[in-house]
């Protein structure tokens, strides 16, 4: 459904040139949970930019359902199917909580619908829809919109960057439940123990490139040794 | 009343919103229509053009209406407004000036405002500020607004203008006495060749004042705005000033915030940030299936009537 082949992405400056992702090649199947983990650095995000086209590849190709998308700009991409949750979630200055559900989800929704998005995510629609989306919100909160935005897509792919990050008092088992009741492909770039364990499918991403790919147990071992004991969560 | 006049009258008054109470209609320098209530008392000036405002005290949710239309060219409009606002009334104010002008000649308004609130009043004035027209014509306005306010009175301003005009000098002075509060909300869009200036000047004399400016300029083409304030405090108070503005195209805005703490119990804030469009709105806007122009135009409507 979701291809990429040879993808590349290399950032230069005056002196040198830096790979960020080299020549990765992967298939996402129709409904599957991946999660992608590795060290800092090894280029998991900036994958995961490159398939929304936030970031334009230096090399290789983007493929969803054998159609190229690699030259598509973002917007064309979201309306083909693919919803991205921002690790950092974007505030704006006048821009209510309602407004950008409804722009997310295509059309003007009533209140049943606007309290079932952010329910899921923990939060009571009557407290938050004529709430400017803005720094007034705690990032705990900003974080759980930025859930509802991409759960109100109902897209084929939904792309988390670090969909943990900061999520407050909210459960862990709360958000791996979102994960696993979408009936879409979900590709959440994490380090958490929890949300490892819920991928079918865990690419372990070292270098810019892929190092392993399987089930968490299997993969496991190796991402002890490639984060050297750094891995966030892992204890938790 | 024809076409060109109803329909400024209900982009300046927003007729159509709040329920109509006493008003004063002026058209092209002369009163076009004109009435009071038994709680709201419109006079006119006997030395000066313009009219006194009487609002009773306890008078509460009632609204007066005060546009100004011109529809011609090669007329400087001279009025004087003067509010005087009874102890506990709340009423909504409606002001603002619609300048339809499709002639080669420049047509200026100038409205002088003052507003005498009594101690626990409260008045929302809104006002809103439009320029449209096929003429080469200038339409400029400058409006000045004198604010006197009482023991815990309370006053919101919120000032809009989208584009149109070709130029504006907005200055605005207040002076709060003991647990006054006053509330500006300052929108601004210019394009083409347009100038907008603005300038508030705000002292906090009374203990337990306060003031809070937001001001939301967007500048476009190769217009040229600039923001001014100085806050003052002379008491034990709290004065927020914040001045954000877009700039796109060749445009230019200047920010001069200044607060000045004679009082050493005084405690003023200013911000000011002036930017192009944030990237990563527009991104976040993109992946929500919004082309680039369409999230700019929706950024820019958040910004300013959000």
């Amino acid at each position: 459904m979701l291809r990429i082949e040879n993808l590349s992405y290399n950032i230069a400056d005056e002196n040198s040139e830096k790979e960020i992702l080299n020549n990765v090649t992967f298939k996402f199947d129709k409904n599957k949970i991946y999660v992608i983990t590795g060290p800092n650095g090894s280029g998991k995000s900036t994958l995961v930019k490159n398939i929304m086209g936030i970031l334009s590849p230096t090399g290789g190709k983007i493929f969803l359902d054998e159609e190229d998308i690699t030259n598509l700009p973002i917007n064309e991409r979201a309306n083909r199917g693919i919803a991205y949750a921002f690790q950092t979630p974007v505030t704006f200055k006048g821009l209510k909580v309602k407004e950008l559900l409804d722009i997310a989800s295509g059309k003007t929704n009533d209140f049943n619908t606007l309290c079932d998005y952010l329910s899921k995510v923990g939060l009571c629609a009557k407290d938050y829809i004529n709430r400017p989306l803005d720094d007034k919100l705690s990032g705990g909160e900003l974080k759980r919109i930025e859930l509802a935005l991409v759960l109100a897509r109902k897209a084929k792919i939904n792309i988390f960057d670090e969909p943990e990050a900061g999520i407050d008092l909210w459960s862990f088992d709360n958000l791996t439940k979102i994960f696993k009741s979408l009936k879409s492909t979900n590709i959440i770039v994490s380090h958490q123990t929890k949300i490892l364990e819920i991928a079918d499918c865990v690419l372990l991403l070292k270098g810019g490139q892929i190092q392993k790919v399987g089930k968490y147990e299997e993969i496991k071992p190796y991402i002890q040794s490639s984060t050297c004991g750094k891995l966030r969560g892992q204890d938790e | 009343m024809n076409k060109i006049d109803k329909s400024l009258l209900e982009q300046v008054s927003d007729l159509h919103k709040i329920s109509l109470g006493a008003f004063n209609i002026r058209k092209n320098g002369e009163v076009l229509d004109r009435k009071s209530t038994k709680e709201i008392e419109i006079v006119k000036k006997k030395d000066k053009s313009g009219i006194d405002i009487f609002i009773k005290k306890d008078v509460k949710n009632k609204a007066v209406h005060i546009p100004v239309i011109i529809t011609v060219g090669g007329l400087n409009d001279l009025v004087y407004n003067d509010f005087y606002v009874g102890e506990n009334a709340d009423v909504t104010i409606v002001a603002g000036c619609g300048i339809h002008n499709d002639t080669n000649e420049t047509s200026t308004h100038n409205g002088i405002h003052s507003f005498h609130l009594a101690k626990n009043s409260r008045v929302r004035y809104i006002e809103r500020h439009i320029g449209e027209g096929k003429g080469e014509g200038g339409k400029i306005l400058n409006p000045i607004t004198k604010i006197y306010q009482k023991e815990n009175s309370y006053m919101k301003i919120e000032t809009l203008q989208l584009g149109g005009v070709t130029s504006s000098v907005r200055k605005t002075f207040a002076s709060l006495g003991d647990g006054a509060v006053l509330n500006i909300q300052e929108n601004i869009l210019t394009e083409f060749d347009q100038t907008a200036k603005t300038l508030f000047k705000v002292h906090l004399k009374g203990k337990n004042s306060r003031v809070e400016v937001v001001s939301h300029s967007v500048a476009k083409n190769n217009s040229y705005q600039v923001f001014k304030s100085d806050v003052i405090g002379e008491n034990e108070c709290f004065g927020h000033v914040e001045c954000d503005g877009i700039l796109l195209d060749n445009a230019r805005i200047v920010s001069t915030p200044m607060i000045d703490a004679k009082d050493s119990n005084s405690s003023l804030v200013h911000e000011a940030a002036i930017g192009k469009i944030a990237g990563d709105e527009l991104i976040k806007l993109m992946t929500l299936g919004l082309s680039q122009e369409e999230a700019e135009k929706l950024i820019i409507k958040g910004f300013l009537m959000g």
